[in-house]
């Protein structure tokens, strides 16, 4: 221990040395200057100009087009039917029942499907994460799997099933379940180490992590694969339902527009287009994306859309 | 102890001695504690002996790779040491990091309730006394913020706040202000000094910053180097609240620094 103690005077007399009342009015002050600012929200004139305007513009600028088209006559009307045309068949559609119906048949399905390829697939992805071993012999496959345009699977899935609901729900199955079992391991392969390491500093179980760690942790990843197996799964249940047509089955959207193009009705398949597209579109918009900026605000993302 | 001890500066506050073997007034006791990564490479940590008393404020110093942050670990048990023991006495230590490594889902409240939780306190408790802790380091009412919405300072009392719900007498800390700016370095010096004297916690502070290391300890340990081993120590008497640019932390912190230089110039080819 030393002996010598020369400055200790003017150490403890030394001036400027803060009190405890100086610090938090210090510290408040360092807080008010550095929390970050947030740009300011923009107003409903601004949001309208710059987000609702132009994808108006837009379809109204394909109208036209359309119409010009339709006025030049570059196809027979038959194969280039006018807007209105169109139009027409889709109310006709839409108050005899046939558009209710189709919608009602495909998006069951769609849910059904969607909903069993949840299940598999956030099975799967949990058993790759889990097992080291699983997931180096899986991993390239269901990889690969998503590559595989699912309208590929149609053919062998009539031959294992003939033409039934179960040949649909195969091909639904095997177009979503590899996005979101991917989704879920890309979910937890986002989880920094360093805060599973700070639950067990807080002395959180195994269970505890995984609660309050690591499923919280692996959800934008979860959800962004669960958006795309949706997507894939709506894109199967078409090409399925397009070409396992059968009068037991039902007619659904995709069998819609197979009889448009039977009857060689233009105007039928632009209008069940149209149908698949608006319902696609609406359960991303009314479901995935609300869930999704929720999800993304709460941690101070943004989200990609 | 291996270490030699050269206090040069006033003894204003008493130094804690240190404790013979048959005492129990130690937080922490390492006993020739060595660690290896790999068999058959040298040990990144080598014999080391180190006894924190009950509310001693000990900083960790040193050069990149003498191991400081991997003996934190092993005394936070996030490991095991390969050879030679660390007893903890005062139960599980709480950590804190360079990073806050709050997490990013839950508000600044629901990252020190998370800590109160994993302890096993009611649910209404829980939200007071998250409260009470903002308070302590004068965050409250910014406990329904989200992580995003704070500064880096602000994040990091939340984490200081986090490591204060654990209840734990021994705050073990790894550079916990490195990545934050000389001015909230400051500001986060005081609060911690401020923490560190009302609870009477015993911290092992981690830092390769001198100057931080002698305005915040009562002891400085200066590591070397490829194996990690104690190679100096310093007892810092001068009283708190001290100030970084203050003619005494000055004078100390040159005197170590020349010493880490020396320690750090050996490993030139």
């Amino acid at each position: 221990m030393p002996a010598e103690r020369p400055t200790q005077t003017a150490q403890t007399a030394e001036v400027g040395t803060p009190t405890v009342a100086d610090s938090r009015a210090f510290e408040a002050g360092l807080d008010a200057l550095e929390v970050p600012t947030l740009p300011p929200r923009p107003g409903p004139g601004t949001v309208f100009v710059r987000s609702v305007l132009p994808p108006i513009v837009a379809v109204v600028v394909v109208l036209a087009l359309w119409q010009l088209a339709w006025h030049a006559e570059l196809k027979p009307s038959f194969a280039l039917p006018s807007p209105a045309d169109v139009l027409h068949t889709f109310t006709q559609m839409m108050s005899d029942g046939r558009a209710w119906d189709a919608i009602s048949i495909s998006v069951s399905r769609g849910a059904v499907g969607f909903a069993a390829s949840v299940l598999v697939g956030t099975a799967l992805g949990l058993a790759m994460w889990r097992s080291r071993w699983l997931r180096a012999a899986l991993g390239p496959f269901v990889s690969g799997l998503q590559s595989l345009p699912s309208v590929a699977w149609v053919p062998a899935a009539i031959i294992w099933f003939g033409l039934s609901d179960a040949a649909i729900y195969a091909v639904v199955l095997l177009g979503a379940v590899p996005s979101i079992a991917n989704g879920l391991l890309a979910g937890f392969d986002q989880v920094p180490p360093l805060l599973d390491k700070v639950g067990r500093v807080l002395g959180l179980g195994t269970a505890g992590r995984i609660r309050h760690v690591l499923l919280p942790g692996a959800l934008p990843g979860y959800l962004a694969g669960l958006k795309q197996g949706w997507a894939f799964s709506w894109r199967s249940l078409m090409a399925a339902e397009l070409i396992t047509y059968s009068p037991a089955l039902g007619i659904g959207l995709g069998q819609q527009l197979n009889i448009g193009r039977e009857l060689n009705a233009m105007d039928l398949v632009i209008a069940s287009i149209f149908l698949i597209l608006i319902v696609g579109v609406a359960i991303e918009l009314l479901f995935f994306a609300p869930l999704e900026r929720r999800v993304l605000r709460v941690r101070g993302l943004r989200s990609a859309t | 102890m291996a270490a030699s001890s050269e206090g040069a500066l006033a003894r204003c506050a008493p130094a804690p001695e240190a404790t013979g073997p048959a005492s129990a007034s130690f937080s922490v006791r390492i006993t020739q504690l060595s660690h290896l990564f790999e068999r058959d490479r040298p040990p990144v940590l080598d014999r080391i002996d180190l006894d924190v008393t009950h509310g001693e404020f000990v900083c960790l110093l040193g050069a990149s790779g003498c191991g400081k942050s991997t003996l934190l670990s092993l005394i936070a048990g996030l490991g095991t040491p390969t050879h030679g023991s660390i007893e903890v006495t005062v139960g599980r230590p709480a950590l804190m990091f360079q990073e806050p490594a709050l997490l990013p889902w839950l508000t600044a409240a629901g990252n020190v309730e998370l800590a109160l939780k994993a302890r096993g306190v009611s649910r209404r408790q829980r939200r007071q006394e998250a409260e009470r802790l903002l308070g302590v380091v004068n965050l409250a009412g910014h406990g329904g913020k989200r992580v995003h919405e704070l500064s880096g300072g602000m994040r990091q009392r939340v984490a200081l706040a986090r490591a204060l719900a654990q209840d734990s007498r021994l705050l073990l800390m790894d550079e916990p202000f490195a990545a934050l700016d000389a001015i909230t370095r400051d500001a986060l010096h005081e609060e911690l000094t401020q923490v560190w004297a009302q609870r009477e916690l015993s911290i092992v502070f981690v830092t390769h910053n001198v100057r931080e290391a002698v305005r915040l300890a009562q002891r400085v340990l200066l590591m070397s180097s490829r194996p990690g081993r104690i190679i100096r120590q310093w007892q810092v008497e001068l009283s708190q609240p001290r100030a970084i640019e203050s003619p005494g932390v000055s004078a100390l912190a040159t005197e170590i620094t020349q010493h880490l230089r020396a320690e750090i110039s050996r490993h030139a080819r």
